[in-house]
């Protein structure tokens, strides 16, 4: 009898890269039909051209590359990454940004770097920030939630803007942002950048209705969404606890210090937790296994510098949220902080 | 036409094989800030021509007199005054041009490319040879330049040759070519970012090319060496 000798780790776990993926893609159904409840069909309509464009593009590269088509396509990596993008886009945001954004994600970022498992940046937020630096206009172009709305915005309307700027009334992008009362409106972190720097304080600039009476009408139930997703997939040992408890414990700590120094220019804590992709960042972007940090002491120093950037850009940066940079810039810190941060092995000093 | 073969040589070596944009990877920094069109790539391209040529010759015919310790600042020194001629001749006669690729004509002293050649070949080959080295180095940077200038340009604005009036004269504004009509600029491929990703498909472009040429080349056979046993005992 033979005994076969493995390296560590001895542990294995048996669960093959699409049982993971297509666990993470059920986690973000909760927060993906939030979106739809609140802000209607645009997303889901970005995240279904951003999968046919993901999965053409992926095909073609596998092809060039000569990999193997089968396993690699449809191990759900490319799909994941459509998903996160198409969540992340404005909601009205015309077809050829999500087109151009996975064909970014996919090609250049995962694949040119060496596919699955080897890219430096996560695919989905660095197409985001290519879309957002390239396109300011369409990527600002927020869609307030439907209760809110003016118009009546249907499904075949959304697709309609989508494809050809305009709904089948002729109404514009620019005129279904618009409020009732006739101003433009923004996401709740907009809102309170803008109305911060006009010299307001952060409970007079609250008083807007695209706040609401908490923290941003749709908003806060969307993050509270994705908080829910993401405590299945720790539940489920998909993703480990420590990022994104690290994560919103280091912006809790910001957050709180900052609104106690000064509480008319610093939003609360509860505030930063429940808006913008705050919560999609913590349990679905940062705990990325290829592009973030691996060991448990990397993983805190990751998450909590990843915290610490999200409120200093909110705070002080010229863009309203910063999940999309701070996770950039956290990637490029990884391979550095993993070097620091190796486990000892047993035995050596 | 008998051309001699150093001359074939350093043609290919400048244009191809040895080219300071994409395989000896010098003056990167003017290289991807200025690329942004095709007639930016162009002034900035001619000038950096016409100092390497002149700066080649130059330390070509002082080569005998330079002591070898001090050789570097000089050379940056014949550089400068070329540099200088050229910053001051565009501020006359092509204005516009002159602003709008600001610090970096003054740059093309510190680009490598330039430096290297005055230490690798000019210093040690006479005049003739090191400024056809120039010329060709100049022209290789050039192209790539234009290269680069070109496809950052279509996909930035849909146009190519922008502008060429800044530098040809009025005469140049009909040379403006729109190829499609962009409701808005594509950002990333004007700022600096493109202009590395742009660059790095420019190098992958010029591998795969190589890699092509290599596999059509009939193969070298080994030479096998026979050995033959000599038996001294029969």
């Amino acid at each position: 009898m033979a005994y076969w000798i493995a390296s560590s780790p001895h542990d294995h776990q048996q669960s093959k890269t699409s049982a993971l993926m297509r666990l993470v893609i059920y986690a973000t159904i909760p927060g993906i039909f939030a979106q739809w409840y609140f802000f209607g069909w645009g997303n889901l309509i970005h995240i279904s051209i951003a999968i046919t464009t993901a999965l053409v593009s992926e095909f073609f590269i596998l092809s060039l590359r000569e990999k193997n088509i089968r396993s690699q396509l449809f191990d759900g990596s490319a799909i994941l990454t459509a998903i996160l993008l198409g969540i992340s886009l404005p909601a009205l945001a015309p077809w050829w940004i999500s087109v151009l954004g996975s064909l970014f994600a996919i090609a250049i970022v995962k694949q040119l770097y060496g596919g699955l498992g080897h890219n430096v940046f996560n695919p989905a937020m660095a197409a985001y920030v290519m879309l957002l630096i390239s396109f300011p206009v369409q990527m600002t172009s927020w869609q307030p939630p439907l209760s809110l709305m003016a118009l009546e915005l249907d499904f075949y309307n959304t697709v309609s803007v989508i494809f050809t700027h305009y709904t089948q009334q002729g109404y514009s992008v620019e005129q279904l942002q618009m409020h009732v009362d006739g101003f433009t409106m923004a996401t709740p972190l907009d809102t309170l950048k803008t109305s911060i720097t006009l010299g307001k304080t952060v409970e007079e600039s609250l008083q807007t209705p695209v706040i609401g009476e908490h923290f941003g009408v749709g908003w806060q139930w969307i993050n509270a969404a994705f908080l829910a997703g993401g405590l299945l997939l720790i539940a489920k040992r998909a993703i480990s606890w420590i990022t994104p408890v690290t994560f919103l414990f280091t912006l809790f700590v910001c957050t709180f210090i900052a609104f106690l120094l000064s509480p008319d220019t610093n939003a609360s804590t509860m505030f930063h937790w429940l808006n913008g992709a705050t919560m999609l960042g913590a349990f679905f972007i940062l705990t990325d296994p290829v592009s973030g940090a691996t060991s448990t002491k990397g993983r805190i120093i990751f998450a909590a510098l990843a915290g610490f950037l999200v409120f200093v850009i909110r705070k002080f940066g010229g863009y309203p949220d910063a999940v999309a940079f701070s996770v950039l810039l956290c990637n490029m810190a990884a391979p550095l902080i993993d070097q620091y941060t190796r486990p000892r092995t047993y035995g050596h000093k | 036409m008998n051309i001699p073969q150093e001359y074939k040589e350093l043609t290919w070596q400048g244009l191809w094989k040895n080219n300071p944009g994409l395989v000896q990877l010098l003056g990167l920094c003017p290289l991807l800030a200025v690329t942004s069109t095709v007639v930016n790539a162009l002034g900035l391209g001619l000038a950096t021509l016409f100092v390497l040529m002149c700066s080649n010759a130059t330390v070509s015919l002082i080569q005998k007199w330079v002591p070898k310790e001090i050789r570097i600042p000089i050379f940056v020194l014949i550089i400068a005054a070329f540099v200088t001629c050229v910053q001051l001749l565009m501020n006359a006669f092509a204005f516009s041009l002159y602003e709008s690729l600001g610090i970096f004509l003054p740059l093309i002293v510190t680009n490598c490319a330039i430096i290297g050649r005055a230490e690798a070949y000019a210093s040690k080959n006479p005049v003739k040879q090191a400024s056809f080295d120039g010329f060709m180095m100049g022209m290789g940077f050039l192209f790539v330049l234009l290269a680069l200038g070109a496809v950052r340009e279509v996909l930035g604005q849909g146009t190519l040759f922008d502008g060429a009036d800044l530098l040809l004269g009025q005469w140049a504004s009909n040379l403006r070519i729109e190829i499609f009509a962009l409701d808005n600029q594509f950002l990333l491929a004007i700022l600096p970012p493109g202009a590395f990703i742009a660059m790095g498909f420019l190098i992958a472009a010029k591998n795969v090319i190589d890699t092509k040429i290599a596999e059509k080349q009939p193969k070298v056979q080994d030479e096998h060496i026979e050995r033959v046993r000599v038996n001294f005992d029969s």
